[in-house]
């Protein structure tokens, strides 16, 4: 699914744009912990967090995460949006609580890959 | 020698890799209103008339202008169209192609398949140097990479070791800048061919060791070494030093303060990453005095370019 369609679907705010709005979202990921994300997240994958500082652009970064979304009303700092703007990062923001958020994208098919990858 | 390039592209490419495929058509029973509409959105010069997916005519800009000069009533578009219609196969080289563009005068082809002329496509003399330029370009693009490549630039020097180290300083407690170093050694990574998804392992192994250094220390460096089949990432600072390398190595044990895991960071995970990340793993410290962690990736069987 492609990030506009979810921005669409899930009434998510833009704060920055980055290179791929158009790129698809080919998973999920939900995590506070930065090495967590480091960790288990895969490329191409939509990150739930509700960490708002500019480090969360590094990970999405060298991870070649889809996106970064931010949620429970919470937006990135400053310096989050500068680096995102910089790295070209999309970064999102949404109302809902990251379990609301994770169970809509869930229902809209987006699944973690790790998993998929364990269940196969 | 983009002439060549260029001759060798007409004979290679087809008549398949240019057009534009499923175009919009017109069904014989349309109105000549229908095609002005389409004409008028899209800037057609002309459209192909499809019955049951048989190509039975076309009927172009010219065909619409004499319709409006006779001023005839709106009809159907088979009373206007031109019945007999050239065709090309996808399958046709664009040598045959430009010819076929020559001796006729037209300005388009409709694409039909081999069997049976359903209407696949339908291509212009646009779309012809289009696809060349395109295909031309990608293959500048595949080039420019080719050169660039790591392995190649190993293969021009003489000696009996070669390593292309490359340096990155990282300053101590600066959170804001934290992560830089790996952002650039990634991007470098790439601009040297090494395959993604090993320049990704890479670059988040330094990522790691790059907020130890933030985190715990008054900064230090990461030295990357790249190596004809390998990268080895050395990082070193001056202290304080790890008191129990036993326990740091442990998943989930961290000597990380509150304010540092509120941001996430701290997890008792980034030794346990690194060396996840890395094919060899090795770290010595001395209390007070500092660590030198050193990492190698394996690149041997990353030779191949398709990812």
């Amino acid at each position: 699914m492609k990030l506009t369609d979810l921005m669409e679907e899930l009434d998510l705010g833009v704060r920055v744009a980055g290179d791929t709005l158009n790129g698809e979202v080919t998973g999920g990921y939900a995590s506070d912990l930065i090495s967590d994300v480091l960790a288990h997240a895969t490329a191409g994958d939509l990150w739930v967090t509700l960490q708002t500082h500019q480090n969360i652009v590094a990970v999405a970064s060298l991870k070649d995460l889809a996106g970064v979304v931010l949620v429970g009303g919470r937006e990135p700092q400053e310096d989050t949006l500068l680096k995102a703007e910089e790295e070209g990062v999309p970064i999102l923001v949404s109302r809902m609580t990251a379990f609301e958020l994770v169970g809509r994208l869930y229902a809209l098919g987006i699944r973690s890959a790790e998993l998929e990858a364990v269940e196969v | 020698m983009i002439v060549g390039k260029l001759q060798e592209l007409v004979l290679e490419l087809k008549v398949g890799d240019v057009m534009t495929a499923d175009p919009i058509t017109l069904g014989p029973g349309d109105r000549m209103s229908d095609l002005r509409d389409l004409l008028r959105a899209h800037h057609f010069s002309g459209l192909p008339v499809v019955d049951d997916k048989q190509l039975v005519g076309i009927v172009s800009v010219e065909d619409f202008i004499k319709f409006l000069g006779n001023g005839k009533d709106d009809c159907a578009v088979e009373e206007e169209m031109t019945g007999v219609v050239q065709t090309l196969y996808a399958d046709d080289s664009l040598t045959h192609a430009i010819g076929r563009f020559e001796s006729s005068g037209l300005g388009r082809f409709p694409v039909v398949e081999r069997s049976g002329g359903a209407l696949v496509g339908i291509v212009t003399k646009g779309d012809l140097i289009r696809g060349m330029l395109r295909r031309l370009e990608a293959e500048f693009h595949e080039e420019e990479i080719h050169r660039y490549r790591a392995s190649h630039l190993f293969e021009d020097v003489e000696a009996d070791a070669t390593a292309l180290t490359l340096r990155y300083d990282v300053a101590g407690q600066d959170f804001k800048r934290a992560g830089e170093a790996s952002s650039r050694l990634k991007r470098t990574l790439s601009h040297l061919g090494i395959r993604p998804d090993v320049a990704r392992r890479v670059a988040i192994g330094c990522y790691e060791a790059e907020m130890n250094l933030v985190i715990f220390t008054d900064g230090g460096t990461i030295d990357a070494q790249v190596r004809p089949a390998s990268i080895v990432v050395e990082v070193r600072d001056e202290g304080p030093g790890i008191d129990d390398l036993e326990k740091a190595l442990q998943p989930g044990y961290s000597t990380a303060a509150d304010w540092v895991r509120e941001l996430g960071f701290g997890a008792g995970m980034g030794l346990p990453n690194i060396r996840k990340m890395g094919d060899e793993f090795d770290i010595r410290s001395t209390a007070g005095k500092g660590t030198v962690l050193t990492v190698s990736f394996d690149t041997s069987e990353a030779g191949d370019e398709t990812d």
